[in-house]
């Protein structure tokens, strides 16, 4: 029964799923809506109570056995604290029962967010541009065949984007579009068949209860 | 006489043959009106629209530029409309002559998609053809692949080396597929952790996906026949946003030095930011996804990138199981197909562009 429950549960809402793609009439439009959106978000917020336990409990226990770094722990734990009372007393935008403001100075979930959480974010993403570089420069050392044929290829693709590969030679920029649009598209497409069909089987493979290991159990 | 000559001269053509009807293949609430283009099409502004429910009061319902001769309407299942289309300038407007009364509503199945459906059907009957052979028992020939043969060694390498594994499932959520796939091959890792009583670190970005992890985890180190070795603080939530995710799994390779790092599963922006991290901890870096716009930050900054469909096939072949496998064979069969197809389409396509063949056109 522990096993066999959810995988009926499974092949049930697995050919649920499958139905919306080809039924367009609404009965089963809205019914999908409910379960991918409603439904779902009702799992997610259980699911959420676990996941911040177990943030909790991992910093804590850090804390307990003063582990390297501890002290960032009590970081994590006091923001963690004030930003869940200001969200669930101040509301979103302050209009809750906890006042979120002093004189022009306020500090709702939506001010904190775009003003620690949105910077934050952006450094990491910024951060990006100086992994691109370190990566590139990786993968442009001419090691082996393919490297060769990726740095001659990066290389011309460069100078035929610039204004430069026209000054060079007027068909620069057409063999530059060429090599986007033809082996680049003919390698992205053959690994999207290959994606397709992966797709497909996985599915296959965890509706008729053929993969299991999602269960933990795998194959038994 | 000269008022009538002007409007002679001035007066537009109308556009004619309007036919409106129930936009097929749709959920309903939509009527498509098409027309023929006024003879001075070049002329106008463009088309205007009109709407009328009893066949007397019409009102418009919208625009469309010259040159252009469809509009898809958003109407009310059941009820019965009239339109009529204007060719709108600024001298004025001349209406076309009203369209027969049409109802929309919503249909049962979206012929477009058929093909796909068959699809479906002849790939999905190839996989399982070779699933119900493997469950017979007959031994199937599949491809190796290098990455996948790398995990045991890569995990041996951080039991060696006492350090432990970092599994990265990547930023996707509990529906996608990339993530259930990066799912099945954590289980089979997790399984080989316990076996070597080797630490695993699996940091989590989506609720649900931590909570089917953990207990993903916690199952393989049963059935590894070592349950008191799991830990339930290996598998953990950190947070819900993608860059501080990254930071967090970024920490943690700095802080902890894994000796391998698995990211395999759903990944964005944040791959790079990961793989160039763990690459400069020296740790063996085993990647994954079917994210075709970040494979190329894989290829370069891991030791061992799955491509696509490698990414599904990886549980199986680290199961080894009949079953599991015989979908693969199914799958690889799939691509012959489609390979077949494209050749003898190609083919085709190059042989009728040749001028020889005019000549029996």
């Amino acid at each position: 029964m522990k096993r066999t429950f959810p995988l009926f549960l499974l092949f049930v809402f697995g050919i649920l799923g499958i139905i919306p793609f080809i039924i367009p009439h609404p009965v089963v439009q809205n019914t999908d809506d409910f379960l991918r959106n409603n439904l779902l978000k009702i799992l997610a917020a259980f699911a959420l109570i676990l996941g911040l336990g177990s943030l909790l409990r991992v910093h804590f226990d850090k804390i307990k056995r003063k582990r390297q770094n501890w002290e960032y722990s009590w970081v994590l734990i006091i923001t963690f604290v004030i930003t869940s009372i200001i969200g669930l007393f101040g509301g979103v935008t302050g209009e809750g029962i906890l006042p979120t403001r002093i004189g022009s100075f306020s500090f709702d979930i939506w001010t904190i967010y775009f003003n620690i959480e949105v910077p934050l974010g952006a450094t990491m993403f910024a951060l990006l541009a100086f992994f691109m570089a370190s990566a590139a420069y990786r993968a442009f050392r001419a090691r082996s065949s393919e490297a060769t044929l990726l740095l001659v290829s990066a290389f011309v693709i460069m100078i035929g984007v610039l204004p430069l590969g026209e000054s060079i030679s007027h068909r620069l920029p057409s063999f530059t579009q060429w090599i986007m649009d033809v082996p680049n598209v003919a390698a992205q497409r053959g690994i999207l068949f290959g994606v397709a069909l992966g797709m497909l089987a996985t599915a296959l493979k965890i509706i008729l209860g053929i993969e299991r290991s999602w269960l933990g159990g795998g194959g038994e | 006489m000269a008022t009538i000559l002007l409007l002679g001269i001035f007066a537009l053509a109308p556009p004619t043959n309007v036919r409106a009807f129930d936009t097929p293949d749709d959920g309903g609430g939509a009527i498509t009106i098409e027309w023929q283009l006024s003879a001075d099409d070049a002329l106008l502004e463009g088309y205007e629209i009109y709407r009328s429910e009893d066949g007397i009061d019409y009102e418009k319902v919208g625009f469309i530029g010259r040159g252009r001769n469809v509009l898809e309407d958003e109407t009310e299942d059941g009820k019965k409309y009239y339109y009529k289309v204007a060719a709108f300038s600024d001298t004025g407007r001349i209406f076309s002559e009203p369209s027969p009364v049409v109802m929309s509503s919503a249909q049962w199945i979206n012929r477009n998609k058929i093909n796909i459906v068959v699809a479906i059907f002849v790939f999905g009957g190839i996989i399982l053809y070779f699933t119900y052979h493997a469950r017979k028992g007959k031994e199937l020939y599949i491809r190796k692949i290098a990455g996948v043969q790398a995990i045991d060694d890569a995990i041996g390498r951080a039991t060696e080396m006492g350090k432990p594994i970092l599994y990265c499932p990547g930023i996707g959520y509990m529906e996608d597929i990339a993530t259930i796939a990066s799912l099945s091959i954590l289980g089979e890792v997790a399984k080989k952790c316990a076996q070597y009583n080797t630490k695993l670190i699996n940091p989590h970005v989506e609720p649900i996906v931590y909570t089917v992890a953990r207990e993903i985890v916690k199952e393989a180190y049963t059935k590894a026949g070592r349950p008191d070795a799991f830990d339930p603080d290996s598998v953990y939530f950190i947070t819900d946003l993608q860059f501080a995710y990254a930071a967090a799994v970024d920490g943690i390779m700095v802080r902890e030095r894994p000796a391998t790092n698995f990211l395999i599963g759903w990944f964005r922006a944040e791959s790079l930011i990961l793989a160039e991290t763990g690459a400069s901890t020296g740790a063996i870096q085993i990647a994954g996804t079917d994210q075709v716009s970040q494979l190329p930050f894989f290829v370069t900054a891991c030791d061992y990138t799955l491509i696509g469909e490698e990414l599904y096939a990886a549980s199986a072949y680290i199961s080894k199981e009949p079953l599991l496998l015989g979908a693969i064979k199914g799958e690889d069969s799939g691509k012959l197909v489609i390979a077949g197809i494209l050749v003898a389409a190609s083919i085709l396509g190059l042989l009728t562009k040749l001028p020889l063949l005019n000549l029996f056109r």
